[in-house]
């Protein structure tokens, strides 16, 4: 159980720039059996202020999981990835990279990034819901995510 | 998602742990091997292809007790994760441990994800059936390269 003995919600960061994808990934989440609070931010730059309680996210939590995009704007997906991954109190965190591309080169090079794992979005919507359905099952009922926000 | 026969190593000393495990893989009935390594150093050998696996595929996947004689599971999953070559494969730990420390030292040691083995052998089976559902079917892994392609059978030169 992901979920700790008081029942804190889950909080997931999403970091998406597709208006459609975002609306798609957020209804699929609110319906989990699993209490979750999802953050969205729709680019690299506020990504990282999320990430470091800058301006506006001064209380922002720490997210306990990151569904990443890899083309975003204002500071690439993959930067963004490198930049979490080499820092001490952000690294832990997984990051599920959730993105257009089914690139070998792309696949290959986030989980050298150390990426947790690398999904490839499906164009049909049928398809997304489902895949979001699976990232739920799996990262917030099987996984046992690191406890390092606060809780 | 993965078109090309999948290998999957799995790090275990547990022979019930084993078995259940290599239940819930034939079940999927696919092309895709599963390979069984039961302490540390045998682990290693396998990756690094050295003493009775120098033939060893390079996995695709690797599921990992974090309790594993010989050399700890930890010890692995750190070795992995900093050798060029090796780091980019997932690592899921799948271990008995729940404690915190446990969960925060693998995720550091960048282990893809962890998982803590229920009790119940039913729940066992479950997470289990989960683990590959998601790893060989949602997922994309990287793909092997060079020689170790199930593709590459041309004779050295």
């Amino acid at each position: 159980m992901t979920q700790d003995m008081f029942g804190k919600p889950i909080d997931i960061l999403l970091v998406e720039d597709n208006p459609g994808d975002a609306r798609l990934a957020m209804e699929a989440l609110k319906d989990s059996k699993v209490r979750n609070n999802l953050y969205l931010v729709q680019d690299g730059v506020e990504a990282m202020q999320f990430l470091h309680h800058e301006g506006q996210y001064a209380q922002s939590p720490r997210p306990d999981l990151i569904l990443l995009d890899l083309n975003l704007p204002k500071k690439d997906g993959r930067e963004v990835l490198a930049e979490i991954k080499s820092d001490p109190d952000l690294k832990r965190i997984p990051v599920v990279i959730l993105t257009v591309s089914k690139a070998e080169e792309d696949i290959l090079k986030t989980y050298n990034l150390h990426a947790n794992c690398y999904i490839s979005k499906p164009i049909d919507l049928g398809q997304f819901i489902k895949v979001v359905k699976s990232i739920e099952d799996f990262w917030l009922t099987i996984v046992k995510l690191p406890n390092g926000s606060g809780s | 998602m993965q078109q090309e026969r999948l290998d999957i190593l799995l790090a275990e000393d547990s022979p019930g742990d084993i078995r259940l495990i290599e239940e819930a893989f034939a079940e999927n009935d696919t092309e895709h091997r599963l390979h069984v390594v039961r302490n540390g150093m045998e682990t290693v050998d396998f990756l690094r292809k050295q003493g009775p696996f120098n033939h060893a595929p390079r996995p695709d996947l690797i599921i990992l007790d974090l309790n594993l004689p010989q050399k700890d599971g930890r010890e692995v999953l750190a070795e992995i994760k900093t050798d060029s070559v090796l780091k980019q494969i997932p690592v899921i730990v799948l271990t008995v441990s729940e404690a915190e420390d446990d969960v925060r030292e693998s995720y550091n040691l960048r282990a893809n994800c962890y998982i803590s083995k229920p009790v119940d052998f039913r729940r066992f089976l479950a997470s289990v059936r989960s683990i590959l559902s998601f790893w060989l079917t949602v997922a994309s892994l990287p793909e092997k390269l060079g020689a170790d392609s199930v593709k590459t059978v041309s004779p050295r030169r």
